[in-house]
């Protein structure tokens, strides 16, 4: 079995910074993100679309990175959680979670910083049923969910 | 007397809720996780795994995929069996017959066991390569259910001739006699503790790097119990443990269920030596992870008898029980022990008597899942102490006060030895009740049955026993050579004076790098940021001993004594320094931080002197310093001993662990009545962890274990199919809770100090997996009614459903009452 496919050349754009890759067009979005591009704060829990550990926002969106190939990706917008930090400040979003006790191992957290900003950017004053929808697609196995959502409703707050 | 250690009650760092120097790297995706690191030539590992539960092997071939594009090797079980030494077993007699090998070799005994690794130059590659290997079964017949496993007509182990591994009687007190006196007697039938695991969301990884110069093995990996991991490595690889360098950074959750890689360990260190000393990389799949990592222990309780006397406190109770530790024991059958430290729960009974069985079957194995062998005990007691408040017309908070150990009575002695150290059940009862609203939700439970509505509310009351004495291990086997408990730790000066901790735990997520810092920052009384302390766990840092780790809830105990040890022997050599270079007796000395820092002065006087200067004068200008100083390091390592002795063997009796944090629980939920689900109404979780050094961390460990223990209740569930096909080995299937099906919880908390730790702390963290006593007794309450019995501990609107209509597929349990007074 073969499976030497010619590479597709891609060009996207990564936390603001552009760039031109080839990969397999098996490549996965996540695969691109962690293997090819190094930003390992991206990460893999289930394979199978239900952790949200691998969420990144594409072209705005917060998407599953383990469900989107890479190809899919051409021409976008990434942004991953390396890049909501600027010049060493947290993101606000960041900067609640930290204060809160919003995370334990901290694995599920990058994926559930970028559905939260993507939920404050959609909804500055989100109801608790928008803050729930929000992440219900981010399975964290540490904090029981409670510390998060006061994180999200702090940084809510801190946007007004 | 300033020099003296600041009192380890709370003070100006312990006991504060400071946020986590662990965040700032975490909420950046800086983590180091073992799937984040490349390494120089590093190779990747596939398993090929079983698709059957139970099968026999009759033919490997490896040949396509050892000629695909990239394939450097591909290991057979056979090959690797012909290699290693067969895997220790803890267990005597029959397990000890048990041969566990890192990849099965005659048969396969769960689906997902692997038969195979292909080792490659991507991961893709290997994946690919995999596709390829050839495995020829003859399906053999599965063993699926405890209680048929004991009938031995298809064996698991075929050289052990029996699926049985380790069976116990456990008697204590004057059990027939107290049967004689009771006024009630009530006899509940079969119950079931399901299987499940807490699944942490980051998968095992491993990077195994062997080193033919050395002979050594560098393990960078997700292990949380690498001390214990590496005794079961040496002799299997024949390399001495001092060659085994074990590592680990972040790792992503653990919950007990990353204790038992040393298997994919041992086959990625062959792989490398193999290949020259190449990294070889191994990063777990979910589906790899649900099929055949661990889970927890699944328990089937049979022929309970319970003695009362005529109010309803139990006087004694007996049953026998089945252990199902899955294809291979591992780190059993410790199982069949460690229920023992919480042998009567919150309980006052003293009479007790079980027979205890634990049998392999054709599933995936178990390891120590959070809560670990004592839930699945905790959740009987509880049961049986509900069914029986249900069955006397005892209202079930009445039932439990009615039983519970009296605050007076600590530090309490229980019947088989263990020494419960403080404790208020009565109390936490009442802070629960007044927190979920009990008296309202009463009112509204009389309206709703008017109006044929299903609504109960359920006590949980549940211990987290931790700090374990491994000399229970004896109680399995006499001959095992372990006892007592123990952490180590490191703190220093170094040159320039940063003063630096080493821990000896393994972290997943506890936040030891913050507690730790906060126990050093009150003894030398210098703000924690002014503390470095190393992340994650590295043998080469020499802070291990044999039970290092992070289990079996006791860092706040161990952890933190070895480094609060740590510190004071660094204290007393800093005081002994300065007292010498400022010719003050250590007694005029205080510490604190001036305008160069960190430093030591003389009260009441500007001569001081900074930790750089001291540290210089110890490392690097030591010639001003006067021979009779030369024992002063400065980089001082505390090795804390528990306080425990060697059980009784023979009576099974002695004291088994140090501390017992408490959790009481209270669900009030509803069955929905068109489509049968279960919904949580409202939710109290009270905690009582002794003394806390982080509030803020103690608040988020009881969050998550309660997480868990309602996911398990209510949707987590490990389910098998009559072959042995794993039907939840997607998370998709199992379905792990998510922010939709988790309610806002009311905690609170009480402060009962252990007078058995330095700190008053109890080791913490595991929970008690209080929701599923929880939630099985509010189910209670709003279905006894109906003539329904809860008896296992998944309930789901399926299950409920079919117990309503009669059809379950293992029907309640027989309850009978004899009434005798």
């Amino acid at each position: 079995m073969s499976l030497a496919f010619d590479k597709v050349p891609l060009q996207l754009t990564v936390n603001g910074k552009p760039c031109a890759v080839e990969v397999e067009p098996r490549t996965l979005l996540v695969e691109l993100i962690r293997e090819q591009l190094n930003l390992t704060g991206t990460h893999v829990g289930c394979d199978t679309t239900y952790c949200g550990a691998c969420t990144v926002l594409l072209n705005g969106r917060n998407v599953k990175s383990c469900t989107v190939l890479a190809v899919q990706a051409d021409g976008s917008d990434v942004r991953t959680v390396e890049g909501l930090a600027t010049e060493g400040k947290l993101h606000p979003v960041q900067e609640a979670y930290a204060a809160n006790h919003g995370l334990q191992c901290g694995f599920c957290t990058p994926g559930l910083l970028m559905s939260t900003v993507r939920l404050l950017e959609k909804h500055p004053k989100p109801s608790d049923q928008q803050i729930r929808k929000a992440i219900a697609g981010n399975t964290c196995r540490c904090t029981g969910y409670q510390n998060i959502l006061k994180a999200i409703r702090a940084a809510a707050a801190a946007g007004k | 007397m300033n020099n003296q250690a600041p009192k380890p009650e709370k003070g100006t760092w312990v006991g504060q809720p400071l946020r986590r120097r662990e965040e700032g790297r975490l909420v950046r995706g800086q983590g180091l996780f073992v799937e984040d690191y490349k390494l120089q030539g590093m190779l990747y590992l596939q398993f090929v795994r079983s698709p059957y539960a139970h099968a026999r092997i009759d033919r490997v071939d490896v040949s396509k995929a050892l000629t695909a594009p990239g394939v450097l090797a591909v290991l057979t079980g056979a090959e690797v069996a012909a290699r290693v030494q067969p895997f220790i077993e803890i267990g005597p007699g029959a397990q000890g017959k048990v041969i566990d090998y890192p990849m099965a070799t005659d048969k396969v005994r769960y689906q997902g066991e692997p038969v195979a690794a292909v080792v490659a130059e991507s991961r893709n590659a290997a994946e690919d390569a995999a596709e390829l290997v050839e495995v020829e079964y003859h399906a053999l017949v599965p063993v699926l259910d405890a209680e048929l496993a004991l009938k031995n007509e298809s064996l698991v182990h075929d050289q052990n001739g029996s699926n049985v591994v380790w069976h116990g009687n456990f008697e204590y007190g004057e059990v027939d006699k107290a049967f004689q006196e009771a006024a009630n007697i009530v006899s509940i039938g079969r119950m079931h503790f399901h299987r499940f695991s807490s699944t942490p969301l980051e998968n095992n990884g491993i990077i195994a790097t062997w080193d033919p110069k050395k002979e050594s093995i560098h393990f960078l990996s997700t292990n949380s119990f690498p001390a214990f991991a590496a005794q079961f490595l040496s002799p299997a690889l024949g390399v001495g443990i001092d060659q085994i360098q074990m590592e680990s950074r972040d790792i992503g959750g653990g919950f007990g269920i990353k204790i038992t890689t040393y298997p994919q360990m041992a086959v990625c260190a062959l792989a490398s030596k193999q290949l020259g000393g190449r990294p070889v990389k191994w990063i777990e799949t979910r589906t790899e992870h649900m099929l055949a990592s661990a889970h927890g222990n699944e328990r089937t309780f049979l022929d309970t008898r319970v003695a009362l006397d005529k109010n309803g406190v139990i006087t004694a109770i007996e049953s026998r029980h089945i252990d199902d530790c899955g294809a291979y024991p591992r780190y059993e059958p410790l199982g069949c022990i460690i229920w023992a430290q919480v042998l009567p729960g919150a309980y006052r009974f003293r009479n007790y008597r079980v027979d205890f069985t634990q049998v392999v079957s054709n599933k995936c194995p178990v390891g120590p899942n959070r809560g670990y062998s004592r839930m699945q005990h905790l959740w009987f007691l509880e049961r049986v102490i509900d069914i029986c408040g249900h069955e006397l017309g005892i209202p079930t908070d009445e039932m439990r006060l009615r039983n519970y150990i009296r605050t007076e009575e600590f530090p309490y002695t229980t019947p088989n030895g263990c020494i419960y150290d403080s404790g208020n059940y009565a109390r936490m009862l009442e802070i629960a009740k007044g927190l979920v609203g009990w008296d309202g939700w009463k009112e509204k439970q009389k309206q709703a049955r008017q109006e044929g509505r299903m609504l109960g509310l359920g006590i949980g009351s549940t211990l987290d026993s931790g700090t374990n004495n491994f000399g229970q291990a004896r109680i399995i086997n006499a001959f095992a050579p372990y006892s007592g408990q123990s952490k180590a730790a490191n703190v220093k000066l170094d040159i320039y004076g940063e003063v630096v901790v080493s821990l000896g735990s393994v972290p997943q997520g506890q936040g030891h790098e913050t507690t730790a810092a906060q126990v050093v920052a009150e003894v030398l009384r210098v703000p924690p940021d002014m503390i470095v302390v190393r992340p994650g766990f590295d043998t080469e840092h020499n802070v291990y001993t044999g039970h290092t780790g992070t289990y079996a809830s006791q860092f706040a105990v161990t952890g933190l004594s070895a480094i609060h040890g740590a510190a004071e022997k660094l204290r007393a050599e800093i005081a002994r320094l300065a007292a010498f270079v400022l010719k003050a007796k250590e007694s005029e000395l205080e510490f604190g931080v001036g305008k160069m820092g960190p430093e030591v002065r003389v009260k009441g006087t500007d001569r001081s002197i900074n930790y750089w200067g001291l540290a210089n004068l110890v490392n690097v200008n030591n010639a001003e310093l006067p021979m009779d100083m030369a024992d002063i390091t400065l980089n001082c390592r505390y090795v804390y001993k528990a306080p425990f002795a060697v059980p009784d063997v023979e009576k099974k009796y002695g004291n088994l662990t140090l501390t017992y944090a408490a959790q009481l629980h209270i669900a009030v939920m509803e069955v929905d009545r068109e489509t049968y689900q279960p919904k949580i109404l409202a939710y109290a979780a009270v905690d009582d962890c002794g003394t806390k050094i982080n509030p803020l961390i103690v608040e988020g460990q009881v969050h998550g274990a309660t997480a868990h223990g309602i996911g398990a209740a209510l949707m987590e569930n490990c389910v098998y199919d009559p072959e042995g096909n794993m039907l939840t080995a997607t998370f998709s299937d199992y379905t792990p809770i998510t922010v939709m099906n988790m309610p806002d919880l009311a905690c609170g908390g009480l402060e009962t100090p252990s007078p058995f730790s330095y700190n008053g702390a109890k080791g913490m963290g595991e929970g008690g997996a209080a929701p599923l006593h929880t939630i099985c007794a509010a189910l209670q309450d709003a279905l006894y009614s109906r003539k329904i019995i809860i008896h296992d501990s998944h309930n789901s609107g399926d299950s409920i459903f079919h117990a309503l209509q009669g059809d379950s597929a293992k029907p309640a349990p027989a309850v009978h009452v004899e009434r005798r007074a």
